[in-house]
């Protein structure tokens, strides 16, 4: 194909006036008093539009993003995840790995009888995708806001269990996804349950 | 029927299935294998419908109780006073939909599991009446399950699962709190109950008694408070218990052992043989990145119908031990294939007629032992095997354990008095006679070859796959493969030869026995030249007088083995 070049005006094969229309917007930006809408909350004290300090500062991204996957613990601080494996079967890149607990294994509350022994995500394996999210019928993994997942080696980068649930369980971000879905915060699903069970006749 | 009739035996029945008109055979054979007039069920599954159900299974008595196989059917009429069935106007017979009583309006659904089939019958297999029965009983069947499915060891192949998803309705209209029943109940040394999940279909209770002959189980309590249950203080412990946890149509009785260890999806399954007795059940490995996760039984009427016993089940661990020999040792420490191949070839080639002795063991495969003899005969080697015996049940458990010994007799490693030259090959290394001792898979100082023996042997060449106070004497290790790491047959003890499958890579250096023995039987005996399990398989169906009266090819086989004549 053929592409044909228009030909320049001599106005245009200034160059002046061009470089003059750029340095127009740098110096609109240089003097602007009005504050950013992004980040504006952030920057109460500043006037002017200033650049961010990026590794310091981050982003608040919005409400629904998808960033890292982390487990959440309910608002009693146990652990959620029955290990049902279903992220694990869902993931497309396999990025995570579950060793589920066998006959004898921990549970942490009450009414328990399931927990995971070992939960692995490949955060560079991850694609944020949110199949893990989407499937959890535990409502146990989220995919929080962390956009920036960095580390020295790749070791370092497959998170383990704790790590996860530290991670997740700290940040009360992941409620504002509750919040959107009328979900109050921390939900226990097995509490109805235990509670039904204590008030019922013992037969056995 | 007339007087004046000639009753003519039927042998197929024609009846309507949705529509279609198929010919179904009057008779099926029951759970017992004797021939009942075949019902419903049984004729949609001719016609290739299959009608949901819980508490029929074709190897246990029919209950009836579920109502899963409800199915709207039609009659054509009774003949009236002339002797006439009605007809329609077109000379067709009528047929008559079943409906209530007194409610002509209501269709009325018979169970598939329990109604016999009628020639001219209708089966409305999936039409909206029956599609509407099977939506009201699943609905029932789901009011008190807690739906804990995440953490259900069945989720994946249950049938409450499957049947809602493919005949239920999609939410529940059920408001009322539901009926808590005991969780996690220890019902025996290798089951848990889950009470909550039951849909008491009886499968357990019927197969316990009927089939193991140990009536353990039993319901307890009444409505929606029944439950399975053992005698108070007793437990679920006979050798067959955990059959019962196969045929759970749900996740309320569950394995010990598969507990909480996987979910069944992620299971690769592969078909292979029970290796604990000489019966042979046939099995389905289930194995997930190179391990294994449990036996389940393959359903082989010849064989073991669809069971297998607990210790066979439980029988797999060794398979993935820490302490499994995977490297192979010569004289001087570990080496590779290549040179210990080249140097026990060297070794037997030189080696005098009558220096030689083999012991080999009947857990080995037709082929390998088959291999074993080629390398024996040229030698005038003697062989022999070791006896394992127990004790026979009714069921399926055979006196000999070894997976194998009738495959060890046809290919000529043993007699019919296994073990009786053992004594004999002890003598002749006693005496310096025999020089070189070939040892596959068994630990001869437990048969009277013991240590001090083994040290007046010039060459111990052995062969296993777990470490043994042999493999430690040995002069050549040869790492082997458990029957779930190769290919081959096993020849049970009734005479019926059947194949098993690879599902595992074996660990380290081990690869399959017969491999080796190949490459061996070619450079000391020399063997025509085939490179597949497929080929020495023929080769030796050809050679071995009994698998060749049978006729045996690998192929025909099939999954189900073939029998030869002992």
């Amino acid at each position: 194909m053929k592409v044909d070049r228009t030909k320049l005006t001599w106005w245009e094969r200034l160059y002046i006036p061009s470089i003059l229309n750029g340095f127009k917007v740098t110096m609109r930006h240089f003097f602007s008093w009005k504050r950013s809408k992004v980040y504006g909350d952030k920057q109460k004290s500043y006037r002017a539009k200033t650049t961010m300090q990026y590794p310091e500062e981050k982003w608040d991204v919005p409400t629904g993003y998808r960033g890292a996957p982390y487990l959440l613990k309910d608002v009693d601080n146990n652990t959620k995840c029955v290990s049902c494996q279903l992220c694990e079967f869902v993931c497309p890149p396999r990025a995570i790995r579950i060793t589920p607990p066998g006959g004898g294994g921990v549970v942490e509350r009450e009414g328990a009888e399931k927990m995971p022994d070992e939960f692995e995500i490949d955060m560079l394996r991850c694609i944020y995708c949110g199949y893990c999210q989407e499937v959890c019928p535990e409502e146990a993994i989220y995919l929080l806001k962390d956009y920036a997942i960095t580390g020295e080696s790749r070791e370092e980068l497959i998170y383990d269990k704790e790590k996860l649930l530290e991670l997740g369980g700290a940040d009360k971000r992941a409620y504002d996804h509750h919040a959107q879905d009328g979900v109050a915060e921390g939900v226990k699903k097995w509490e109805t349950k235990m509670r039904e069970a204590s008030e019922q006749p013992k037969f056995h | 029927m007339g007087a004046n009739q000639a009753e003519t035996p039927v042998k197929t029945v024609t009846v309507k299935v949705d529509g279609c008109t198929v010919e179904v055979p009057r008779t099926t054979p029951n759970w017992l294998g004797k021939q009942e007039p075949t019902t419903v069920l049984q004729a949609c599954k001719h016609a290739g419908i299959e009608i949901p159900h819980y508490c029929y299974h074709p190897k246990l008595p029919v209950a009836g109780n579920c109502r899963m196989c409800l199915v709207h059917v039609g009659m054509p009429g009774r003949p009236g006073p002339d002797g006439k069935s009605p007809m329609n106007e077109d000379g067709s017979p009528k047929i008559f939909p079943m409906q209530l009583p007194y409610e002509p309006q209501t269709p009325r659904g018979v169970i598939g599991c329990a109604t016999d089939i009628i020639p001219g019958m209708e089966i409305y297999a999936s039409s909206p009446e029956t599609r509407a029965m099977r939506e009201a009983v699943l609905e029932s069947l789901l009011i008190n399950h807690p739906l804990d499915c995440p953490i259900c060891d069945q989720a994946g192949e249950c049938k409450l699962q499957e049947y809602s998803v493919d005949h239920g309705l999609a939410e529940s209209r059920f408001a009322e709190v539901k009926v808590h029943k005991p969780k996690a109940v220890d019902l025996g040394p290798r089951i848990t109950l889950d009470a909550e999940r039951c849909v008491l279909c009886t499968r357990c209770i019927r197969f316990t008694a009927d089939v193991a002959s140990d009536d353990a189980l039993g319901i307890v309590n009444r409505g929606n408070y029944s439950a399975i249950a053992t005698y108070p203080g007793k437990a679920f412990d006979n050798n067959y218990t955990l059959n019962t946890v196969d045929i759970c149509p749900v996740g309320a009785l569950t394995s010990d052992d598969f507990r909480f260890q996987m979910r069944v999806w992620f299971l690769k399954e592969t078909k292979s043989l029970c290796t604990g007795c000489g019966t042979g059940c046939n099995t389905v490995i289930g194995s997930r990145e190179n391990r294994m996760y449990r036996y389940e039984p393959r359903q082989n009427d010849a064989v073991n119908s669809c069971w297998m016993c607990d210790a066979g089940r439980l029988d797999y661990k060794w398979i993935g031990r820490d302490d499994r020999l995977a490297k192979v040792r010569g004289p001087k420490g570990d080496t590779a294939w290549p040179s210990v191949l080249k140097a026990i070839s060297n070794h037997l080639t030189k080696a005098g007629v009558g220096s030689v002795a083999i012991v080999a063991s009947a857990r080995q495969s037709n082929e390998e032992l088959y291999l074993l003899n080629k390398l024996a005969k040229h030698f005038k080697a003697p062989t022999d095997s070791v006896p394992r015996d127990g004790e026979a049940d009714q069921l399926l458990v055979a006196r000999d354990r070894n997976p194998n010994i009738t495959g060890a007799r046809l290919t000529g490693i043993t007699t019919k008095r296994v073990g009786s030259k053992l004594a004999a090959i002890a003598k002749g290394i006693a005496s310096g006679k025999i020089k070189t001792l070939i040892v596959y898979g068994e630990d001869v100082t437990q048969h009277g070859i013991g240590v001090k023996l083994l040290g007046k042997l010039k060459t111990l060449i052995v062969s296993d796959i777990l470490p043994s106070a042999t493999t430690k004497n040995a002069n050549y290790l040869l790492p082997g493969c458990a029957h779930a790491e190769k290919r081959g047959t096993f020849t049970n003890v009734k005479g019926r030869v059947q194949k098993f499958s690879k599902a595992l890579e074996p660990p380290g250096d081990a690869i399959a026995e017969w491999e080796v023995l190949h490459e061996l039987v070619h450079n000391v005996a020399g063997l025509d030249e085939f490179d597949s399990i497929e080929g020495l398989f023929n080769q030796m169906a050809f050679e071995v007088k009994a698998f060749k009266g049978a006729g045996l090819k690998w192929d025909s086989l099939g999954d189900k083995g073939a029998d030869v004549k002992l």
